[in-house]
């Protein structure tokens, strides 16, 4: 008796716990604050969306859009009426069925905020609700992306959450953060900054087909995921995972890809689909209000050097002439030869022909962004060697993203040139590609390129159904973008995934980071 | 006395008053638009306008201010643009490990700095006297960082003793809670150890130096009790006056150990919340501080009338 009692108050002083809850502990890439991922794009809310809410479609490993919610669908001959049938077993985590007016309501919503809902609401006339499991959507005329829309995986997802949820208006946050995704959130454990934990949703009947992208079955193995937002330092998550305390790291560092990758107990995975760096022009202002001193930029970029300096570890990356991500549908060479062909020389000869009067190039570089911060030097140099004159100026991202909204001059705290990164799904499509967006100072993205040829054939692309057209439409518009030298594609790297050897399932397809299917032996 | 407590207690009104309209005033000058951060990368600049102007930011300076001091009057600290939760619940979660991490801190560095420091002023030019010395310079001039990261490689990693991060609260029961805060406690020590045994050495070695000390002596008291009963006594008030100054600085200035241990104290929501430019959370979080120091700084006030009877308030 006496054993037992000491035992008892062992454990409690102690806390030792005997739950056999299976825990899958990770640290994701980046702090989650926002938990509605449709008035937000940070990944990091898309990826909370993808643990707790189920989407009608997913994309697969193959970049193919795959049913997920959806049972079946039928398209008229004439594309303007889809009518989806909801598969059986659909439910919320309050128990309560999903019905069709739940979908119609959250895509009225997404339609509201995403650039791609955006796009894809100009086309429809209506949405109707026939029976519980059966919505149709009636289109103003044929649209070329329905599906693609519906299923893109990247930020904003069109996440389907409760009619009374969906109802909130899409400009406010939601506050109710019912799904009928594979986990369900444990809102009286969140501690912003610190943890937030998922536990699996025993109700969730998954699809047959196996786990592929965000597509097919997604089965949960785990009972528990508890994402560690606290632990940012990159050396704290790398000793963390070496000791055993983490699961999974989602984003490390290049340098530390290849002391990972020796450690006992450790494997690193590179991700199928790589991610895409790319400059961005200011073309509201000078120099870079002319496309002719753009193209001399672009000339002067060599994606070797960029992709060397900012990864170093030459298996994480690879040079890509694409303004699609390489390996996706609509990758190509097309228009790309000013950016293939780059040397100094030539930069100088079209520097020169474009009459540029030796206006300072305000170049912003992130100083706390590990991820892209050598970017900016690379291309000052690139630049400076080509004859511009480029003003380096160091800020902290935060106030970099800032300022990039500006539309001032200079002068009034402008800027004509930021270097970013991109997730390959949200690049891979003119339509989703914000950088190709070509409506001068309406366009969405900050930039704002005007080239009314771009714009037309974006237009046709998103009206065209027959996917061989759209491919040649894809190759039009990516020589169109490089002629107008809308932004300069940088090439491509794999951001790197280090987790325990006894993990395995993770899904490594890069489109974004999803907990199903994982398992912790 | 009393008067003296409610003078000072309202002697922090001004100040508050002034630090909130400086806080204030000085996020809204520097660069940085909260819309921005919140929107995410691909957003656009319609919805990042949207959202500035859901957040209040298109409303003239003045007008804001007005109504955060309006809520502030009314105990209402605001809520953070960021979490979407109040400042008073954000505070609240993150201050039991700050004050866990900074009270184990100064208690263990009080119960080594404070006897080193008077052994090394009783033997002083000695072998003890010079080694504390030593780690002195080295306390103050090795970079908490750096110590941590030895701590945890050699603790942590090679020996397997603690935890290398991450934080347990104390419901999760006392040895959890413990083991998580060793390390930290440790890292952040060595400067305060430095400190202390340093301020310590210096005023026991003047008090040494009296003539009260060399009656004692004559007096026949033991070496022990004149060091002790005599030296340390009267060398207390500039020593307090430090550890106070410390617990202050710890409360605030922790955010390097908490980082590098993943401790999700107050020094770590200050730092996310200026990334954020989360500037209710900010405005908060300083003028949380702004109290805690003043209030430190009353406490120690107080406790010289406990070490030195010749002070009266």
């Amino acid at each position: 008796m006496r054993k037992l009692i000491a035992l008892l108050a062992f454990s409690a002083a102690f806390g030792v716990s005997h739950a056999q809850d299976k825990v899958l502990r990770v640290v994701p890439h980046s702090n989650l604050a926002i938990l509605d991922p449709i008035w937000t794009t940070a990944y990091m809310s898309r990826n909370h969306g993808y643990m707790i809410y189920d989407t009608l479609f997913g994309t697969d490993e193959k970049n193919k859009i795959q049913p997920q919610m959806v049972e079946s669908w039928t398209e008229s001959p004439d594309h303007r009426l889809w009518t989806f049938k909801l598969r059986k077993g659909l439910e919320f985590h309050d128990g309560k069925p999903v019905t069709s007016e739940d979908v119609t309501a959250s895509l009225a919503r997404w339609g509201k905020r995403d650039a791609m809902g955006v796009a894809l609401f100009t086309f429809i006339d209506r949405m109707d609700t026939p029976a519980p499991d059966t919505f149709r959507i009636f289109l103003r005329e044929a649209c070329g992306f329905v599906l693609e829309a519906l299923g893109k995986p990247s930020s904003s997802v069109p996440f389907i959450m409760p009619k009374r949820v969906a109802e909130t208006d899409a400009f406010k946050q939601i506050e109710d953060y019912t799904g009928s995704g594979p986990y369900v959130f444990k809102r009286d454990e969140f501690k912003p900054g610190d943890k937030a934990v998922y536990l699996k949703n025993k109700k969730y009947v998954p699809r047959k087909e196996p786990a592929s992208g965000s597509a097919g079955g997604k089965n949960v193995y785990v009972d528990r995921v508890e994402w560690n937002l606290a632990l940012r330092d990159v050396q704290a998550q790398a000793n963390a995972l070496v000791k055993g305390e983490v699961d999974v790291i989602e984003a490390i560092a290049f340098d530390q890809y290849a002391s990972l990758s020796k450690e006992k107990g450790v494997k690193v995975v590179k991700p199928a689909v790589g991610q895409q760096y790319m400059c961005r022009f200011n073309h509201l202002l000078p120099p870079f209000d002319k496309a002719a001193v753009r193209r001399a930029a672009l000339a002067s970029f060599d994606q070797r050097a960029f992709l060397k300096a900012q990864v170093g570890v030459e298996e994480l990356y690879n040079t890509c002439p694409s303004m699609f991500t390489c390996g996706s549908p609509y990758a190509s060479t097309a228009g790309s030869e000013i950016m293939a062909k780059s040397n100094v020389r030539n930069a100088q000869e079209l520097l020169k022909a474009s009459g540029y009067n030796g206006t300072p190039v305000v170049l912003m570089k992130p100083t706390d962004l590990d991820a892209i911060g050598k970017l900016p030097d690379v291309a000052a140099q690139l630049m400076r060697q080509a004859g511009f004159k480029v003003d380096l100026q160091a800020m902290d991202w935060q106030t970099l993203v800032s300022r990039r909204a500006k539309k001032d001059p200079v002068a009034s705290g402008g800027w004509n040139m930021f270097c970013t990164a991109w997730v390959a799904p949200d690049i891979w499509s003119p339509i989703n590609n914000a950088a190709l967006d070509a409506r001068g100072d309406k366009s969405g993205w900050f930039g704002w390129p005007l080239d009314d040829k771009l714009q037309d054939l974006r237009g046709k692309f998103m009206r065209e159904t027959d996917a061989a057209k759209k491919k040649k439409l894809s190759e039009e518009i990516q020589a169109e973008a490089f002629a107008n030298g809308t932004h300069a594609p940088l090439g491509e790297y794999q951001a790197p995934v280090a987790m325990r050897s006894n993990v395995t399932g993770l899904n490594t397809s890069g489109l974004a980071h999803i907990y199903w299917n994982v398992k912790k032996n | 006395m009393f008067s003296y407590v409610a003078r000072r207690v309202l002697a922090t009104v001004p100040v508050l008053v002034i630090v909130a309209v400086l806080v204030f005033l000085l996020l809204r000058l520097t660069p940085g638009d909260p819309a921005a951060i919140l929107a995410g990368d691909a957003a656009s600049t319609e919805q990042i306008a949207r959202i500035r102007a859901d957040l209040g930011l298109e409303k003239p300076i003045v007008v804001q201010f007005g109504i955060w001091a309006g809520r502030l009057l009314r105990g209402d600290l605001g809520e953070s643009f960021y979490y979407k939760i109040t400042v008073a619940e954000l505070i609240s979660q993150r201050l039991e490990p700050t004050l866990s991490l900074s009270a184990l801190t100064i208690v263990f560095a009080v119960l080594v700095a404070v006897p080193l420091g008077a052994l090394a002023a009783w033997r002083f030019g000695g072998w003890l006297d010079r080694a504390l010395m030593g780690f002195s310079v080295m306390g103050f001039s090795v970079p908490g960082f750096v110590l941590a990261y030895i701590l945890i490689y050699v603790v942590s990693l090679k020996l397997g003793w603690l935890p290398v991060q991450g934080y347990r609260r104390i419901t999760d029961g006392a040895g959890p809670w413990l083991q998580h805060l060793i390390l930290p406690c440790l890292t952040l020590s060595v400067i305060f150890i430095a400190l202390i045994a340093r301020v310590t050495r210096a005023a026991v070695l003047e008090a040494l130096g009296e003539d009260y000390i060399r009656t004692a002596r004559a007096k026949g008291l033991p070496e022990v009790r004149v060091l002790v009963r005599h030296g340390l006594a009267n060398a207390a008030v500039p020593i307090v006056t430090v550890i106070g100054i410390g617990i202050a600085l710890l409360i605030g200035g922790v955010v390097v150990t908490e980082s590098v241990y993943a401790i999700p104290g107050l020094g770590r929501l200050t730092v996310d919340a200026v990334l954020a430019r989360d500037f209710p959370t900010i405005q908060g979080v300083i003028l949380f501080f702004s109290f805690l120091y003043v209030m430190v700084n009353l406490l120690i006030d107080l406790s010289y009338v406990f070490f030195d009877p010749r002070i009266r308030y």
